[in-house]
């Protein structure tokens, strides 16, 4: 009993091996083996394990999910289904089918020499050599069964290499589309490689574009080499019959930059992972988030920083606006090893909570061996400030605008962090009519699933 | 334009004001002056619409309306202002939307276009001036570390915005050094027409130098025990509050 929806993957993977390997490559079928094995070892992250305590796992990978092993061909064009939610953002654009790579649909701009931005299935045939140095090398298949689990099933997602030097002018933005007229499981592997004094800025965007339920499990692997610079954003825009668990794992080399703001906007289960190896001295991270969760929907974050190496520096913040019955949870582990001295590593970890009945979990973690460090978190929990909704009560603004622009305020501290102009005005214009209760559907989205 | 009768109110069933009687009409400043503690900024928020007092008897009528009926907002939009003694600080807020939004709602209130974009920056620059408030504040979010004289200064400056018919400017006064005192003080009488009110709430005689009554009121122990002219600030600041507490 306790077993069943493990069982039900490793038969569906054992059924459809062949299937699973001849469309995907070499590299990727390698890691399967190992991933199928950790897999059935690790099983789900069950009600013990720490990190997943307020996401229950294995109740989600019901096994009613049909999940397609070659890529659909389309019959559609994609432009007309879909409208970009941040239009005036010019980008290199890829786009994902349930977690295939589909092609780029408006003509790409010239990438500097020698960058990849394409298929990592693709990628992994022309460059097998490259892709071999550094997939699976971030993500580890032994401690998360769910990373184990899409180790063995991934075929394809998205490749990014950034050879020496290059620096991007414009940003690489990859669309996520979930369509389906069956409810889909969708398992796919992202990797990024930025070699040394590279710079990058990566948005990506989750959106569902039918009323199916989707489960996804999604793994990126970024290795930002020595001097690099890598930014990414990821805004999650999907219905609220979704669920989604999504791994992020970047490992910094020397005097590196590596940045992720996770934008949660729209969803019903979410939940992010988010690893950083700082593997080398002098590197700079930044990891923000922010989730708007309303009515029955949850959003659920672990990060974990791991500062190994001496002289770097994390900053952490974390913000949830919770709603009607929606539940929360933020885990946030910092671990300073022994030899990581002059660390300085700061965490926050700010929640709202709107009604009496949203729940919100949060457990700062911080671990430090070093002795000459500095180190800071917080955590709160709080509602609207009644005397600020008063005091601008008092100038005019009615009841509703002033919450809206306390709720707005709130989150605007983690969106204000975006670098890119007009990414961050649309992301600020997105939350404002996501908390004005005017995204109903998800704007670019025809549907009204939502 | 103001009448408050017989005003009594409560916090948590404590009794606070204890039957206030205030008439104000169009053009006059009242000045009230009472002990710490005595009621002044109660009587403030009552009159701002604080839901956290409990109105237990009285009236209020302001223009001919039922002040105690209007929602917060809409005493504002009515022409109620209050500066507040402690203003509040709301990180996240930019001065210029929270002043745009207010702007707009007072102005949608009269049946009026929003301003545009560039009106409305005229109109905070013109305004700016006038209370000569430093334009890095405005760039700020509402209050969020401002020093506390500036923070007056920011309630002027909003005020200057509204352009109230009553004005109640509950100890705009302390926490200001020399030049902020006459440069608030000027920017009040500069707002001064011979239509609006204005409520001034201090414990130093010093502002009604610059902002002249027409009236002095001594608040005490929730109730007005004297009412005079500006001579009975003098008076105040000679003999303190014993002889009216005796
Ligand atoms: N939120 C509250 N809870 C309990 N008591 C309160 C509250 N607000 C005011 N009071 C009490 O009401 C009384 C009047 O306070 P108020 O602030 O109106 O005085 P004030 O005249 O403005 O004094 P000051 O000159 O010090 O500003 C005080 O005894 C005060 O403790
Ligand atoms: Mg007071």
């Amino acid at each position: 009993m306790n077993n069943t929806s493990k069982d039900h993957l490793v038969d569906l993977y054992l059924d459809n091996l062949d299937l699973i390997t001849e469309n995907s490559a070499e590299v990727l079928n390698h890691a399967r083996q190992e991933g199928i094995e950790s897999f059935k070892l690790l099983g789900f992250p069950g009600p013990k394990s720490e990190k997943y305590k307020y996401t229950k796992v294995e109740q989600l990978f019901r096994s009613d999910y049909e999940k397609y092993f070659s890529p659909r061909k389309i019959t559609f064009k994609v432009d007309d289904i879909f409208r970009c939610d941040i239009p005036s953002l010019d980008t290199h654009l890829a786009l994902t089918l349930n977690g295939f790579y589909l092609g780029n649909p408006t003509s790409l701009h010239e990438l500097p020499n020698g960058v990849v931005f394409g298929s990592l299935a693709e990628a992994a045939k022309k460059y097998p050599k490259l892709i071999q140095e550094h997939y699976n090398t971030v993500a580890s298949t032994d401690d998360d069964g769910l990373v184990a689990l899409n180790t063995a099933f991934a075929q394809d997602g998205v490749f990014i290499y950034l050879p020496k030097g290059v620096v991007l002018e414009r940003p690489i933005q990859i669309i996520n589309l979930l369509m389906s007229d069956e409810n889909q499981m969708v398992q796919y592997r992202n990797l990024i490689i930025a070699e040394e004094r590279s710079q990058a800025n990566i948005v990506i965007c989750d959106h569902t574009l039918s009323p199916a339920e989707f489960l996804t499990n999604v793994v990126t692997e970024v290795v930002a080499k020595a001097a690099s610079n890598v930014d990414v954003v990821v805004m999650q825009n999907q219905h609220n019959q979704s669920t989604q668990f999504s791994h992020l794992y970047a490992r910094q080399e020397r005097d590196s930059v590596f940045a992720s703001n996770t934008i949660s906007l729209h969803g019903g289960i979410i939940r992010n992972n988010i690893h950083v190896l700082l593997n080398d001295t002098n590197c700079e991270n930044h990891t923000y988030g922010l989730a708007l969760v309303d009515r029955n929907q949850h959003v659920d974050t672990y990060s974990f920083i791991d500062h190994a190496q001496p002289n770097c520096v994390s900053n952490e913040l974390y913000k949830a606006l919770l709603d009607d019955q929606a539940t929360g949870a933020f885990n946030g582990r910092i671990l300073v090893r022994k030899d990581a001295q002059k660390t300085e590593a700061y965490q926050s970890n700010n929640n709202l909570l709107l009604t009496a009945d949203a729940r919100m979990y949060t457990k700062p973690q911080l671990e430090i061996y070093a002795d000459d460090v500095k180190c800071s978190h917080g955590a709160t929990i709080g509602q609207l400030d009644q005397e600020a909704r008063f005091y601008m009560q008092a100038r005019g603004i009615s009841e509703r605008e002033a919450r809206l622009l306390l709720m707005f305020g709130f989150a605007h501290d983690v969106v204000g962090k975006i670098k890119i102009e007009p990414l961050r005005e649309r992301i600020d214009e997105l939350v404002n009519k996501r908390l004005r209760g005017e995204l109903s559907r998800c704007h670019s989205c025809p549907m009204h699933c939502c | 334009m103001l009448s408050i009768k017989n005003l009594h109110a409560n916090i948590n069933g404590k009794e606070i004001l204890k039957g206030i009687n205030l008439e104000i009409k169009p053009g006059e400043v009242h000045a009230i002056m009472g002990p710490n503690g005595s009621g002044k900024s109660t009587l403030s928020a009552v009159l701002a619409g604080r839901e956290i007092f409990e109105v237990t008897q009285g009236e209020v009528t302001f223009n001919g309306k039922n002040l105690l009926e209007l929602s917060p907002e809409d005493r504002s939009r009515e022409g109620l202002f209050l500066s507040f003694q402690y203003p509040i600080e709301i990180p996240g807020v930019s001065m210029v939307n929270f002043m745009k939004t207010a702007v707009n709602e007072h102005r949608k209130y009269k049946g009026l276009e929003p301003l545009s974009a560039s009106d409305f920056l005229k109109l905070m620059r013109e305004r700016k001036e006038l209370v000569e408030i430093d334009s890095a504040l405005t760039n700020r979010a509402v209050n969020e570390g401002f020093s506390g004289g500036e923070k007056k200064k920011n309630e002027i400056f909003q005020m200057a915005m509204l352009e109230p018919k009553l004005a109640i400017l509950d100890e705009t006064d302390s926490g200001l050094d020399i030049d902020a005192l006459r440069i608030v003080a000027n920017g009040v009488n500069k707002l001064k027409t011979p239509e609006n009110s204005s409520i001034v709430i201090t414990h130093y005689q010093r502002l009604l130098d610059y902002i002249v009554p027409d009236f002095v009121h001594i608040l005490y122990q929730g109730r007005i025990v004297k009412t005079g002219t500006k001579e009975l600030a003098l008076e105040l600041e000679e003999k303190g509050y014993d002889w009216i507490k005796g």
